[in-house]
């Protein structure tokens, strides 16, 4: 519609109305529009509906084309032409005279001919040369818009700052259309910025948005505009739910973070507003969330500052955090744009992500796997595609479907074969045709070493026969010509394998009834390759006896190169030699040989070639009259069922059951479900690797690394609780943290999980043969129920030099510290924690008050601060660090104490839960 | 070049819709959640929807455009709505189809959002209005 709505440098755009009510007129009984929609609400049938337009489009013809029809009825009919036409139904003889009223007639005249002529004609309609050409004030910016911009120009000239607004985005779309046209007119666009109209400045931002690049020198300028809006300077009109102009804001952030990229000069100027505006965007609203998004992106996208990346990284925490939905969407959005700069932050937040994963809503999943693929790394591969396979099984939409397949294969591409066939069978013939090319492409070049190649490619030829030898109806046939081309040209390697039974197996492909021909080329192609040796000779023959009278030319072609070939010995190692000789062929792609012949054909009257392009144009100018949005629904019964197709797996396999001839057709249409679903059977996760490989593969990244010298520190990392027996977390959550473990290592420096994190406090340095101290100081960054310490010690001694390891557990309740807040300041954060858990513990009922008693054990033994008790119910408060508090609601509930955690860190309610059933359980 | 802004809709729940876009658009928005975001992905594009009682707002934009700031670009669109048509209904929007063209064109222009002012566009419809 944004087309559509492009209009009117009017002197005065008048509202368009037929019945002379206001805004808030009801419906009017009596208008002919009225009888329409209700006469087409009230039908309930498709066909009925049909048959009243027609009959409506009939009168209408009937009245626009008469003489005696008043400017009133016309306008009034205008409208019911519109009616008509949004729903699906073409009004082509009303569009001339909807150009006739956009020229005559009173200024509401005008109006609803330029709202019909928008409607109706799109912006290759030849008859908008009619409108542009005629009309007095020429505003619809078409092929002919270089003839306009003088008159638009002058128009940035004119007093009313509406008229001057819009001339500013009649020039912007000039501009997107064709942007040398305007080249001169630039310093206009400068006059518009400083216009002192601030609604005439924000249409200009339009234009520098798209143009900025070359104006380094306005930097302070924007910076100036931003600190004026962020600081309330603008009229009150421009409040948006007290926020001043957000929307320009937005757009200010986008042009500053344009500028600043790359740039630190420029980037400086800018800093300060940056600050500004996270800290005036604290009002709780989606808006302002709209603002800081925009200013978190701009933050990471200028040169960076640390200060400033820090604010925004809490910022983006606080999003992913949050209980809105929305806000978390956000937020990932946020980090996957951030992750390679600092993927630290997607470490701070790896529970989160997970529990992402698992979101209902597909798009928070879809996002949450982008994000998961900006930080593949050769550690985390095999779960990450895992996770998008998964994820492409459930999965019925083609665009995501295409593009997700795309991504597996390009992180694949480096990567076992499992993962390419697990790919190739379930993306099936969505893959881009490009994606099984460049995997063959892989396959042939290889990598470095030989041996690595020869490893390759037998495991490609070991895979492959198996596969064939399973059930293959389900196969898709890019896979298949995957798998023909990689047995014809690398099943000698494994000298063991009789040729014979290959072609046995690929004379299977052949008879299948699904086989696609492009496939069955492919595997004739590949026993070419083949075919030496008595038996297979004989398989060849019977094979091309068969397809020697087949109705597809390239198949009879190549079923004859086979039976010559294969009876050809010296002539087929000739022309298919083994791949072993690596020799690059040699590819003549001007086709100069080909000369001849073509001038013997023009010579002989044939026609020039015109490449693909050309020949599209050429079709789409004979298309200009039609009108596209409309095509599809014009045959109705199409489609419907068009509708039916896609969805009822039934009505497919009527029509695959046709013939042999239809099977490709067949192919084309089938759902991608019907495929998935066969293809679920065949490759299951035993397709790949099962879920235990990459948890073991953590473990080992786990081990800390050595140490060199006793005079380096060692990075004392702490392992995930999941590698100690006590284990108090639930199965899910702790299948989740192995998850997480195994999805982001290889993350940050540490390139391991790192609970706790060390910093040196002090060395002390002693002489030889004597102790060194060495202190650190521990702070959590991730709460487990208990962290283990490792370390190394290495140290010479006699020239001989010795590792000691060593261990130690700490629980998490040495990390905590009791929590002084008032009863206020509890209340208060409690409402704004996010992460709770609630449990129902024992309680000591030996004294007088047992829940005092039960509170005192639990202070006793986990240092935590009781803030008030009243009657029944207890608050207590703890902290980790200085901003990691936890607070404790109890009460006594059907004699227990039921406990209600709460903290804004993740996993500290769960971890010290479990501390406080075992305080309580010894008692 | 592109704009940003590629279309509006504004579809009620039963969508009884007959072009093969909306009906696309009404499929994929009618199955969401209340608890879902207001986004979805459409195509090459995405579309940001908000429902108001049985009418869902759809704004389709490029997927790299600011998520929040189209919502609340259609609440805004939805308050004048509501200030213009005082307590605007559905059937409003149906017998009045023409007249929410002309708010739209008063909003947004060229696929950018045009004027976010609410006083300044009622400014201008009434004073549309009393021309007549």
């Amino acid at each position: 519609m944004s087309d559509v709505v492009e209009k009117t440098l009017t002197a005065l755009p008048s509202l368009l109305s037929l019945d002379s009510q206001p805004g808030s007129a009801k419906l009017s009984s009596t208008s002919k529009l009225g009888a329409l929609i209700r006469g087409i609400t009230e039908l309930t049938s498709k066909h009925e509906e049909e048959k009243l337009i027609q009959r409506e489009l009939a009168s209408l013809k009937d009245q626009v084309s008469s003489p005696n029809t008043s400017m009133r009825q016309m306008k009034e009919a205008m409208v019911r032409a519109i009616y008509c036409e949004m729903l699906g139904y073409e009004a082509s003889f009303s569009y001339i005279h909807a150009i006739k009223l956009a020229q005559q007639g009173s200024i509401l005249d005008k109006r609803v001919g330029y709202l019909a002529v928008t409607l109706f004609l799109n912006e290759n309609h030849e008859l908008l040369l009619l409108l542009v050409n005629t009309v007095l004030k020429p505003n619809v910016p078409q092929r002919y818009d270089t003839c306009n911009t003088p008159l638009v120009e002058e128009k940035l000239n004119h007093p009313k700052e509406i008229i001057r607004r819009k001339a500013v985005l009649a020039l912007y779309k000039f501009y997107l259309i064709a942007p040398n046209q305007v080249q001169h007119i630039h310093n206009r666009f400068r006059k518009a910025l400083c216009d002192k109209d601030p609604g005439v400045m924000f249409a200009s931002l339009h234009i520098y948005l798209q143009m900025i690049k070359g104006y380094k020198d306005l930097t302070a300028s924007f910076v100036t505009i931003l600190k004026q809006v962020v600081s309330g300077k603008l009229p009150m009109d421009f409040n948006y739910h007290s926020v001043p102009a957000p929307w320009l804001q937005i757009q200010l952030l986008r042009i500053l973070s344009i500028l600043g990229k790359n740039d630190q000069s420029t980037s400086e100027i800018m800093y300060d507003v940056l600050d500004e505006s996270l800290k005036r965007a604290e009002i709780n609203h989606n808006i302002t969330y709209a603002i800081l998004y925009e200013c978190v992106k701009c933050i990471y996208t200028i040169y960076p500052k640390t200060d400033l990346l820090e604010k925004a990284a809490k910022c983006i925490g606080n999003f992913v955090l949050s209980s809105k939905i929305n806000l978390k969407y956000l937020g990932l959005k946020a980090l996957t744009y951030v992750v390679q700069q600092d993927p630290k932050l997607a470490l701070q937040h790896q529970m989160t992500i997970i529990e992402c994963l698992d979101h209902p809503d597909v798009i928070i999943k879809r996002e949450t796997l982008e994000l998961l693929f900006r930080i593949t790394n050769a550690q985390n591969i095999t779960v990450i595609v895992e996770k998008m396979l998964e994820f492409l099984h459930q999965s019925k939409d083609d665009h995501t479907t295409i593009d997700l397949v795309g991504k597996v294969a390009e992180i694949a591409e480096k990567y076992p074969l499992q993962t390419m066939n697990t790919v190739f069978s379930l993306g099936g013939d969505m893959i881009q045709p490009d994606i099984p090319n460049s995997f063959l492409k892989l396959l042939s070049e290889g990598f470095e070493s030989e041996e690595e190649n020869k490893k390759l490619r037998l495991f490609a030829v070991d895979s492959y026969i198996l596969l064939l030898e399973g059930e293959t109806r389900n196969l898709p046939q890019r896979f298949l010509q995957v798998i023909s081309w990689v047995l014809g040209e690398y099943s000698h390697l494994r000298n063991d394998l009789d040729p014979a039974r290959v072609m046995t197996l690929l004379t299977k492909l052949l008879e299948m009834r699904q086989t696609s021909s492009e496939t069955k080329t492919w595997v004739l192609m590949a026993m070419t390759k083949l075919c030496s040796g008595e038996a297979s000779v004989s398989i060849a023959r019977s094979v091309c006896e068969d397809l020697s009278s087949s109705m597809d030319t390239v198949q009879r072609q190549r079923a004859h190169e086979l039976l010559l070939l294969s009876q050809d010995r010296a002539l087929r190692s000739q022309l298919l030699p083994l791949c072993s000789d690596p020799e690059p062929l040699e590819v003549d792609s001007s086709l100069s040989f080909l000369d001849a012949f073509v001038s013997e054909a023009l010579a002989a009257g044939a026609a020039p070639y015109k490449p693909p392009h050309q020949r599209q144009e050429e079709l789409a100018q004979q298309k200009a009259l039609s009108l596209e949005p409309y095509e599809l629904s014009l045959p109705i019964n199409m489609s419907s069922s068009c509708v039916t197709g896609r969805q009822s797996p039934t009505l497919m396999s009527v029509s695959s059951g046709l013939s042999g001839d239809s099977a490709e057709l067949s192919h084309k249409g089938g759902s991608t479900t019907l495929k998935l679903e066969g293809v679920k059977r065949v490759w299951g996760r035993e397709g790949y690797l099962s879920k235990k490989e990459p948890v073991e593969e953590v473990a080992q990244a786990e081990i800390p690394s050595p140490l060199s010298s006793p005079n380096q520190h060692t990075g004392a990392s702490g392992t995930s609780s999941n590698t100690h027996p006590p284990i108090p977390t639930p199965e899910p959550e702790q299948e989740k943290q192995q998850l997480a473990s195994s999805l982001f290592v290889g993350l940050g420096s540490q390139s391991s999980l790192c609970l706790v994190r060390a910093d040196i406090y002090s060395t002390q340095d002693v002489p030889s043969h004597s102790v060194a101290v060495f202190q650190y100081s521990l702070s959590v960054i991730r709460p487990v129920v208990h962290f283990e310490v490792m370390g190394m010690l290495s140290y010479q001694s006699s020239h001989k030099s010795h590792e000691v390891e060593f261990t130690y557990k700490l629980p998490l309740t040495n990390f905590i510290r009791p929590f002084t807040v008032s009863t206020e300041q509890y209340g208060a954060m409690w409402l704004a924690f996010s992460n709770d858990t609630k449990q129902n513990l024992n309680l000591v009922t030996d004294g007088q008050d047992s829940l005092t008693d039960t509170l005192n054990v639990l202070k006793g033994k986990l240092n935590l601060h009781i803030v008030e008790i009243i009657g029944m119910e207890g608050i207590v408060a703890c902290r980790l660090a200085q901003d990691q508090p936890c607070l404790l609601h109890c009460h006594i509930h059907a004699g227990t104490l039921a406990v209600w955690l709460r903290s804004p860190v993740p996993d500290l309610p769960d971890s010290l839960l479990y501390h406080c059933q075992r305080a309580l359980e010894g008692t | 070049m592109s704009l940003p802004i590629r279309f509006i809709l504004i579809q009620n729940r039963a969508g009884k819709t007959r072009l093969k876009l909306i009906e696309e658009v009404h499929a994929v928005v009618t199955v969401r959640d209340a608890k879902h975001t207001n986004f979805v992905e459409f195509r090459n594009f995405k579309i940001i929807y908000r429902r108001y009682a049985g009418l869902y707002f759809c704004i389709c934009v490029d997927v790299t455009d600011n998520n929040l700031a189209y919502l609340e670009g259609i609440h805004n669109f939805v308050e004048v709505l509501n200030e213009y048509f005082h307590n605007v209904c559905e059937l409003d929007l149906v017998f009045n189809f023409y007249k929410v063209y002309t708010v739209v064109d008063e909003m947004f222009l060229a696929g950018e959002i045009r004027e976010t002012s609410q006083t300044k566009v009622l400014k201008q419809l009434l004073m549309l209005q009393s021309l007549e």
